[in-house]
């Protein structure tokens, strides 16, 4: 099975603290993968490496079989929704599509025009004057008009109320199944993630504490919920902190 | 990156294009009236030295007393403070405002690298603010030809010409290399702050600096300045007498120089004061400045005249040469943002 994802010792370090160390996955091609862990336990950090805005300080990487963000080839390969989905204020929807178009050799305007017509939204609106949610649609509606192999997502539902969230996760299940794309998104809430991913990384500590598909996961441990099964994994890996300081 | 750069960009860019503009229209309005007077007071037909003279003073004297010293004086402060503007309003804002607001996110993520990103945002940008500081450079030289080519606006005892430290940066090429300089000491400002406000203060202060340390420092080592010393009857009457007691006489033989220093001295070659004491020959010799005994003492002094000053030939070599400069310095600036961009991380 191909890896759309392949990462051998990963790790970066801020000073003489790991943000995260000794990561070693593989994120199989055509998967919706879930990262989930709690805050500060090396998620923006990871997914920053995988997209290439952050270079490692230890291990090896590869994404959509290239280095990340190598050049304008494997640019085009990966979409990428930033924490906080940010957008250009001053600019209409219009103005961000037409930005798309400019930069992206593989750029679907058709498939950008009907998502925001889908989502009742105007183009000539301008973008800081977006909600939170329709903010999050924007940039997602770029990062999919790209055409990219994969798709990233920095808990792009952080900002939204409850059923904006998940209204966001069904649209983005539906969008990548249409696609066959292969999706990695973050998150610290356990519940959007359950749903949506087929395949889970658990994160804590600046350390993978477990990934693998969602099915064998349950199959291996027996627990009753995804939800359950997450939260065994983060309370050992927290007792095991716990244990270290102590030491 | 083209269609990006001028989407963000066009604000900005118009801001400074209509007053511009405005600024040119006045001076395309007037520029045949005081090329008339030049003209209509005999300036572009004298040969002799001494005619010239008389016409020339009788040309600035209707010039002083006119609206022209407005379009002089307005036209060099524009070209003065367009490369603050250029430095604290396209230059800091350029990347830092990305930085700042978290949308180089948005921007790296598209399939074109941050390399390309940059030097695409840097050439569009600083290219457009060179272009315009150039035309706006030749327009004020354009209008101010005729003020400048009779030795340049009177100012009390002497002229401000084109060649003069005030108003040399404001002339020929030298607008371009400040505007390239400030544009990418805002650049590269915006991109070591991370904030647009931090860095358009550092750009302000910097230009500054270098608006009074370039022509304070830089400049005079450019080329050895030229010494001319010839005997000299000062003319109380008429040449300028400092606090300190020096005197300065009045030398319109240099038309178009940069004087550097003009100083009266004695045969030992010190430099000459005025005697204080009202008991000395010279006090009861120039009682009265003007008449023969005052002239005849002064002429038994055998004072010299030595002045420091860099011919009107050298105006564009000098021009060149600091704007180069100023060009490599830019190049320099842009270089370090866009190597910073490519090792930035959040």
């Amino acid at each position: 099975m191909d890896a759309v994802i392949q990462t051998e010792g990963l790790g970066k370090r801020y000073g003489d603290k790991w943000a995260l160390a000794e990561c070693s996955l593989r994120v199989p091609t055509g998967t919706m993968a879930g990262l989930v862990g709690p805050n500060g336990a090396g998620k923006t950090t990871l997914l920053s490496m995988i997209t290439g805005m952050l270079p490692p300080t230890a291990g090896r990487i590869q994404v959509a079989s290239g280095a990340p963000a190598a050049g304008p080839g494997q640019l085009a390969k990966v979409g990428f929704v930033a924490q906080d989905a940010p957008v250009y204020a001053g600019m209409s929807i219009a103005d961000h599509f037409k930005l798309g178009a400019h930069l992206n050799p593989r750029w679907d305007m058709d498939l950008a025009r009907d998502r925001v017509a889908h989502l009742g939204l105007d183009q000539k609106q301008k973008a800081g004057k977006l909600s939170g949610g329709q903010r999050a649609q924007l940039a997602l509606t770029m990062a999919l008009a790209k055409q990219p192999s994969l798709l990233i997502l920095d808990e792009p539902a952080a900002a939204l109320d409850p059923l904006a969230r998940r209204e966001f996760m069904t649209d983005l299940a539906e969008a990548a199944a249409e696609r066959g794309l292969s999706v990695l998104l973050s998150s610290h809430l356990i519940e959007d993630l359950e749903r949506a991913c087929d395949y889970l990384i658990v994160l804590a500590n600046g350390r993978v504490q477990v990934a693998g598909r969602v099915p064998d996961l349950l199959a291996a441990h027996q627990p009753a919920s995804v939800q359950e099964m997450v939260l065994g994994y983060l309370s050992s890996a927290r007792d095991n902190a716990g244990a270290e300081v102590a030491r | 990156m083209i269609w990006l750069t001028w989407r963000q960009f066009r604000v900005q860019a118009l801001a400074l294009l209509i007053p511009l503009a405005a600024l040119a229209v006045a001076l395309i309005w007037t520029e045949p009236g005081l090329a008339h007077l030049y003209a209509a007071k005999g300036l572009n037909r004298c040969a002799v030295p001494g005619d010239c003279g008389q016409r020339t003073t009788a040309f600035l004297t209707a010039v002083r007393s006119s609206k022209y010293p407005l379009g002089y004086f307005l036209g060099g402060a524009v070209l003065y403070l367009f490369p603050a503007v250029i430095g604290a309003f396209w230059g800091a804002p350029l990347i830092s405002r990305e930085l700042e607001a978290g949308t180089f996110r948005l921007a790296w993520n598209q399939s074109v690298t941050r390399t390309h990103w940059t030097l695409v945002k840097l050439a569009l940008t600083g290219l457009t603010a060179m272009a315009i500081a150039g035309l706006a450079s030749a327009l004020v030289s354009w209008w101010a030809a005729p003020v400048d080519a009779a030795g340049g606006f009177p100012l009390g005892h002497t002229q401000l010409g084109r060649f003069s430290p005030q108003v040399f940066a404001a002339r020929g090429l030298l607008p371009i290399g400040f505007a390239a300089l400030t544009f990418t000491i805002g650049v590269l400002a915006g991109v070591l702050a991370r904030k647009i406000i931090p860095a358009m203060a550092v750009t302000l202060v910097l230009f500054a600096g270098l608006t009074y340390a370039l022509p304070a420092f830089v400049l005079p080592h450019l080329a050895t300045p030229v010494t001319q010393v010839a005997p000299v009857i000062p003319d109380l009457t008429r040449d300028q007498v400092l606090p300190s007691g020096q005197i300065v006489v009045a030398d319109n033989s240099l038309p178009g120089a940069w004087i550097i220093s003009n100083q009266t001295i004695t045969p030992s070659g010190q430099v000459f004061i005025l005697p204080q004491s009202s008991a000395s020959t010279f006090a009861s010799a120039c009682a009265n400045p003007a008449q023969a005994k005052c002239t005849a003492w002064f002429a038994g002094q055998h004072l010299r005249r030595q002045v420091s000053y860099q011919p009107a030939s050298r105006f564009w070599q000098l021009q060149a040469e600091e704007t180069g400069i100023l060009l490599a310095t830019s190049l320099a600036l842009a270089g370090a943002a866009t190597w910073k961009i490519r090792r930035y991380h959040p």
